[in-house]
């Protein structure tokens, strides 16, 4: 607890102030690809960028509503600490790796390789044990998909090499 | 009458051995899904919507709708036992749930948690039977005026109702409306906001968004409290269960009232959360013994359990009546209706009889069976807890990129669904509403068509809104609550003088 309390990490009032801004620039985005496909009124009644267009004003004025809003939160107050953050990079960077590997490998080696990883870095298993238990789950997630609800999943390479 | 008709030949559609069947998987499965953390309601059904493509529509909704009882009866269980809510709707549960646990009385605690979510269901069964039929029919005469009307209440209620800064859940819609609208426009034909990429032709899939801002965003929250679970054991036998039968009868005030707040708050699209949360509140006023509250009193378990399950049961009155969902949970079996070719609506009841009434029958019978199941079962499900987060993490990110990939076999989905995933982070640690950015996401096209179609017929005039009593009415109360929170202010002021 007390590595979490005296480490620091971003402040709660930037990231706050972070996330009204992204949501500002998401509704100037919006309401100039309205503009760009037309607001206004045409044979058809109004055009498509009616409607997205105006939704779009709505966005940018909460965001700054809410970036002002921002600076009530005390100073001192943290989104997160660093080490937690840690923590949420130990599941966003293997499961981007991952996602970016799937077309290339197929799902279920992949899903092997992320699962028996996790286990031993994580959960500080034995690397036999992960690889043997992330294997048998993914042997029956195949089974249950593929052969029982007949939905396809992605298949690379090895899966090719085995004939399945 | 008819309708009683209808509801017995509901029953005899469900209670063919394989709906059964279904049933039981379904209910075991959402128990799994509530007790896990990571895995809720909502993107439990959402990933095992792809499952149900071959199924029969009646089938499909029968299992998809009793994963949706299991989860709400799993969320009890994890609150209770471990302090650990697995659903956000559980929270309030933990409060005396969780010290009944400590002083060793869990099994009365889980038997009145399950106990009282029957009963909140079952209220809220019955008024939907005696209600829907009688909303379809009336909103059959609904033109675009009106339908807008309905859709704009419905969103006004989440900023009117929730307790996040009216700013933000404002953010967080239009932010949906934004995704709903990109790609084809259904009207014209029209691409747009599409800024040149191929994959956004076909916009944002609301099934993308749940499974990713639901399960990925709550397995980064998870990961970053760094779980630690100690879990209470518990025993449920029948003679803890007929105990506690015999005193809840005792409670009836308390659970009246929170039938009735989960009821409306269901419909109204607030949600299971702020229902049960409100109901203990108002529990803990009422009670004679209200300021013993937190530590172990039985009433402040039966006052969020029954308010919740009211609540989320209740939230597919409007789903069927009128295709407005009521809870996220309830938008994703919507957008299942539309993949099994049913068009939601007031038509659902004219023409899907068996469909319609094949579910309201299966909302008995899958409440009653999920009560048998969760009252014999609760060791096996608190023993899935004992499973390190280490396995059931990667795992369940496996099952959300599956059921991400599945929606439309593409890969670009399984990294949208990790974007998804990071912002429902950042978007939950920030207070930001997901509720009303995954239902806006669903139900934007259908929004911006009632209101180009109203515009078109009124020439611009947006005095359409007004023309009549009953959409004037509506858009009132719709305004009524966007302004509700500012509204209260002035009240609490003007009395305060």
């Amino acid at each position: 607890m007390n590595e979490i309390e005296t480490s620091g990490g971003p402040s709660r009032r930037g990231v706050e102030a972070g996330v009204a801004l992204a949501t500002v620039a998401f509704g100037l985005l919006a309401a100039f690809g309205s503009l760009l496909v037309g607001i206004g009124w045409g044979v058809e009644g109004p055009k498509s960028g009616f409607f997205p267009f105006y939704i779009g004003c709505v966005v940018i004025v909460a965001g700054l509503i809410n970036l002002l809003a921002a600076r009530r939160h005390p100073k001192g107050q943290l989104f997160a600490a660093w080490p937690q953050l840690r923590l949420v990079l130990a599941v966003v960077v293997p499961t981007a790796v991952y996602v970016a590997a799937i077309p290339w490998l197929g799902l279920y080696v992949c899903s092997i390789v992320l699962i028996a990883a996790f286990m031993v870095f994580q959960g500080k298993y034995r690397p036999i044990f992960a690889i043997a238990l992330s294997a048998g789950i993914v042997v029956v997630t195949f089974a249950t998909f593929e052969w029982w609800f007949l939905v396809p999943l992605p298949k690379g390479p090895i899966e090719e090499l085995l004939g399945l | 009458m008819e309708e009683l008709v209808n509801l017995f030949h509901g029953f005899a559609v469900v209670l063919q051995p394989y709906n059964i069947m279904l049933m039981i998987i379904g209910i075991l499965l959402g128990v799994i899904i509530g007790v896990l953390p990571g895995l809720g309601g909502a993107n439990g059904v959402a990933i095992l919507l792809p499952l149900t493509f071959s199924m029969s529509p009646t089938s499909a909704i029968i299992m998809l709708s009793c994963i949706y009882w299991g989860a709400l009866f799993g969320g009890a269980i994890t609150s209770i036992l471990f302090n650990i809510p697995g659903e956000p709707w559980s929270v309030a549960t933990t409060f005396d749930g969780h010290p009944m646990a400590r002083n060793g009385r869990a099994g009365e605690a889980l038997t009145a948690a399950f106990t009282s979510s029957f009963v909140g269901a079952l209220f809220a069964v019955i008024m939907i039977t005696l209600l829907a039929p009688l909303v379809a029919s009336f909103a059959l005469r609904f033109g675009p005026a009106e339908k807008f009307s309905v859709f704009f209440l419905a969103f006004c209620s989440f900023i009117g109702m929730g307790k996040e800064p009216p700013a933000k859940t404002i953010a967080a819609m239009m932010i949906g409306f934004v995704m709903a609208a990109v790609g084809l426009d259904s009207i014209t034909g029209n691409l747009r906001l599409t800024f040149g990429f191929t994959n956004l032709i076909n916009g944002f899939d609301f099934l993308i968004a749940v499974i990713g801002l639901f399960g990925i965003g709550e397995i980064l929250l998870t990961m970053e409290e760094g779980l630690s679970f100690q879990g209470r054991a518990a025993v449920i036998n029948p003679t803890v269960v007929w105990r506690t039968w015999k005193e809840l009868p005792r409670y009836w005030k308390t659970s009246l009232t929170s039938c009735l707040v989960g009821c409306w708050m269901g419909i109204s699209p607030a949600g299971a959360t702020p229902a049960s949360f409100m109901s203990y509140g108002i529990a803990k006023r009422s009670s004679s013994n209200g300021e013993a509250f937190g530590t172990g009193q039985i009433e402040g378990v039966i006052a969020p359990e029954t308010a919740a399950h009211a609540a989320g049961t209740s939230a597919l009155l409007p789903m069927l009546a009128l295709g407005v969902p009521g809870s996220p949970t309830a938008a994703v079996l919507l957008g299942g209706l539309m993949i099994w070719g049913l068009q939601p609506g007031p038509l659902l009841f004219v023409e899907q009889k068996e469909f319609v009434w094949g579910l309201i029958a299966s909302m008995y019978l899958g409440n009653l069976m999920g009560l048998i199941i969760v009252l014999t079962c609760v060791p096996l499900f608190a023993a899935i807890l004992k499973v390190p987060f280490s396995i059931i993490g990667p795992v369940i990110l496996v099952f959300c990129a599956i059921g991400a990939y599945t929606v439309h076999n593409s890969t670009f989905d399984v990294a949208l669904m990790l974007i998804f995933g990071i912002l429902g982070y950042v978007m939950k640690k920030c207070d930001y509403p997901l509720a009303p950015l995954v239902l806006a996401i669903v139900l934007g096209d259908k929004a911006e068509e009632a209101f180009r179609q109203s515009m078109l017929a009124s020439q611009g005039n947006l005095g359409v809104f007004f023309s009549n009593g009953l959409v004037g009415t509506i858009m009132t109360l719709g305004l009524a609550m966007l302004f509700w929170q500012p509204l209260q202010t002035v009240f609490a002021r003007l009395r305060g003088q």
